[in-house]
């Protein structure tokens, strides 16, 4: 079975810094697959470029078997690809509801006609995606939160709300960037159970980001390891723990624990 | 004899021309409130509108006036469309300054163009007598009540449309592009297509409110009655009356139609008739202290002060 994701032999060059170079990776429906690797390995540009903020320089990147490379994020967004960020990037001074709501906006079609002659078509709509929503509220468990503007929420209740407005899109591929960042270790278990909860129960395959390199042990299928841009390796979990030229990456760059001792 | 007169006096000095501003308000919030594109086009996009319906009633008289408004709403939607191409590419104080542009292009243009005004010597539009369902809403015979019951019939039916636009999926993805517009595009949502349909809808807003002010308001126009000025003065009620919301709108409109009748009438009430320069010095000092402290102060306007009225007068007198 051909891969739903396929990166092939990605480079991108910002000015001088070679952030990632002849990176390849291919993703099969229902897997969840994590890229790890030391702070500055390229692992953002990599999802960046997934998700057409980025065009890579050279290489190719498909999605069920068609190619996106130069899509814009909007149309890679239809297509079924939803991702959460590093740093979060909730619309701030709404509801939690509406911005849950909004992760619904590709699979909506009322349009300007329709608000205005269609009344109750549109509103039906509303009705319809209101449903769904409500869905994936109840998952996360936020029913309390739905009136609450998302930047008056806690840190670790943002990643979900961001994670529950990923979901509203019904992806076909997660895109998950370091959805744990900066979460205690209870916050970290629930981020856990969740993704692998969508993962089964919805069998959404998942490319996920993470620096703990507990979660990504105990929930990936397989890992991918980045080291200065390149893809020093490649496997299960424990075939990437046992090799040697992670370990080396992982010694010889004590940063990235660094960054997790700041955090924790 | 002299309450009737008075009664048209409010009709024609502060009801008409507060739901007529309260239109042009409304369009503009959509863009500016909502969707986060400052223009300063406004005047001229209303320009578009009054001379769009002048053109289209003089050529097709037989034409029903309200389908000519709103004919003349396309037309500046279309306008609208044109100029909002740039937001694309810039944004905020850029994007204001090539609005401005298109103030002044369009101003220019009808001036220049003795077409628009089928030629006239004065230079001025003048509109024609027009009726709806047989009452003539137009014209110089229109009585003051039929122009203000044609405007209201309009500002309301565009209130409700708006209100229906801004609470669904097109008034979400316009406020995602002006709160984050990354991640507005990660979510699926287009920003060209998305900025450009709140320019257009923005301008139909605009234009129509454009044709009513000569039509309905002011009876003749010449191109000054859309100045850079009248751009000021709706973007004044949009953030006086609270940005982002469509009762804002009203509430701006209300005040700046308000405030200079008040500043006439309460010195001459207690007695201490204040010079007309001075009282026009007065009015320039209140809507810049306003807009002041609205900007810093409370970005959500009037809309925003009501709302925490209405939540204290429910609880009054209890403080909780
Ligand atoms: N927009 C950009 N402009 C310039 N340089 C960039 C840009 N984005 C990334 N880089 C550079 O590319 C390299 C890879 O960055 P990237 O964010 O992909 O790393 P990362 O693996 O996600 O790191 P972290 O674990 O800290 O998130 C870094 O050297 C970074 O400085
Ligand atoms: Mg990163």
């Amino acid at each position: 079975m051909s891969a739903l994701v396929e990166i092939r032999e990605v480079s991108k060059a910002f000015g001088g810094v070679q952030a990632v170079t002849r990176v390849s990776l291919d993703v099969t429906k229902g897997e969840i697959v994590s890229v790890i690797g030391p702070n500055g390995a390229g692992k953002t540009t990599v999802l960046n470029m997934v998700s057409g903020f980025y065009h890579p320089d050279t290489g190719r990147i498909a999605l069920e078997g068609r190619d996106v490379t130069d899509l814009a994020p909007s149309r890679i967004a239809e297509l079924g690809v939803a991702r959460t960020f590093q740093n979060i990037a909730l619309f701030r001074g709404m509801t939690v509801l509406d911005n849950l709501m909004l992760g619904r906006h590709v699979h909506m079609k009322s349009g300007v006609l329709s608000s205005f002659l269609y009344w109750g078509l549109a509103q039906k709509e509303e009705v319809r995606h209101r449903r769904r929503v409500e869905d994936i509220i109840d998952f996360l468990k936020i029913q309390d939160l739905r009136t609450r503007p998302t930047g008056s929420l806690a840190y670790g209740l943002q990643k979900r709300v961001e994670l529950g407005r990923a979901l509203a899109l019904d992806p076909k591929v997660l895109l998950l960037d370091e959805p744990m960042g900066g979460m205690n270790q209870e916050e970290k278990e629930d981020m856990a159970r969740f993704i692998l909860d969508v993962n089964e129960e919805w069998g959404t395959t998942i490319i996920l980001i993470e620096h703990d390199m507990g979660v990504v042990m105990d929930i990936s299928d397989r890992v991918a390891v980045l080291d200065m841009g390149q893809k020093i390796a490649e496997g299960t979990p424990d075939e990437v723990r046992a090799n040697p030229a992670v370990i080396k990456a992982y010694l010889g760059e004590p940063k990235a624990s660094a960054k997790e001792a700041r955090r924790g | 004899m002299i309450y009737r007169e008075a009664g048209q006096y409010w009709l024609q000095a502060v009801l008409i021309p507060f739901l007529i501003y309260s239109m042009a308000a409304i369009g503009l919030n959509l863009l500016t409130g909502y969707a986060g594109q400052l223009s300063l086009g406004t005047g001229g996009f209303m320009a578009v509108g009054g001379y769009a319906a002048f053109k289209l009633t003089t050529a097709f008289p037989w034409l029903n006036i309200v389908v000519v408004f709103a004919l003349a709403g396309v037309i500046a939607a279309l306008v609208g469309l044109v100029f909002g191409v740039p937001s694309l590419r810039i944004k905020g104080f850029y994007l204001a300054v090539a609005t401005l542009a298109a103030q002044f292009f369009l101003i220019w243009l009808f001036n220049k163009v003795a077409w628009f005004t089928n030629y006239a010597s004065s230079g001025t539009i003048t509109a024609p007598p027009r009726t709806v369902a047989g009452v003539m809403v137009t014209g110089p015979l229109a009585t003051a009540g039929a122009r203000y019951v044609a405007a209201l019939g309009l500002v309301m039916l565009g209130a409700l449309v708006a209100k229906n636009l801004v609470r669904g999926r097109i008034g979400r993805s316009w406020m995602a592009i002006r709160d984050r517009d990354i991640a507005a595009e990660i979510i699926g949502v287009r920003p060209l297509r998305t900025k450009l349909l709140a320019f257009g809808i923005s301008s139909f807003y605009c234009g129509v409110a454009g044709a009513e002010y000569v039509f309905l308001y002011l009876g003749s126009a010449e191109t000054l009655a859309f100045d850079i000025g009248l751009s000021f003065l709706v973007l004044f009620m949009v953030i006086i009356g609270g940005l982002g919301s469509i009762l804002g709108s009203f509430l701006g409109a209300a005040f700046i139609v308000l405030v200079p009748i008040f500043l006439t009438n309460v010195p001459h009430m207690l007695h201490l008739p204040l010079p007309v320069a001075l009282q026009k010095q007065i009015e320039l000092m209140v809507f810049g202290g306003l807009i002041i402290f609205f900007l810093i102060v409370e970005p959500h306007g009037l809309a925003r002060l009501w709302q925490i009225a209405k939540e204290k007068l429910r609880l009054w007198p209890f403080p909780h």
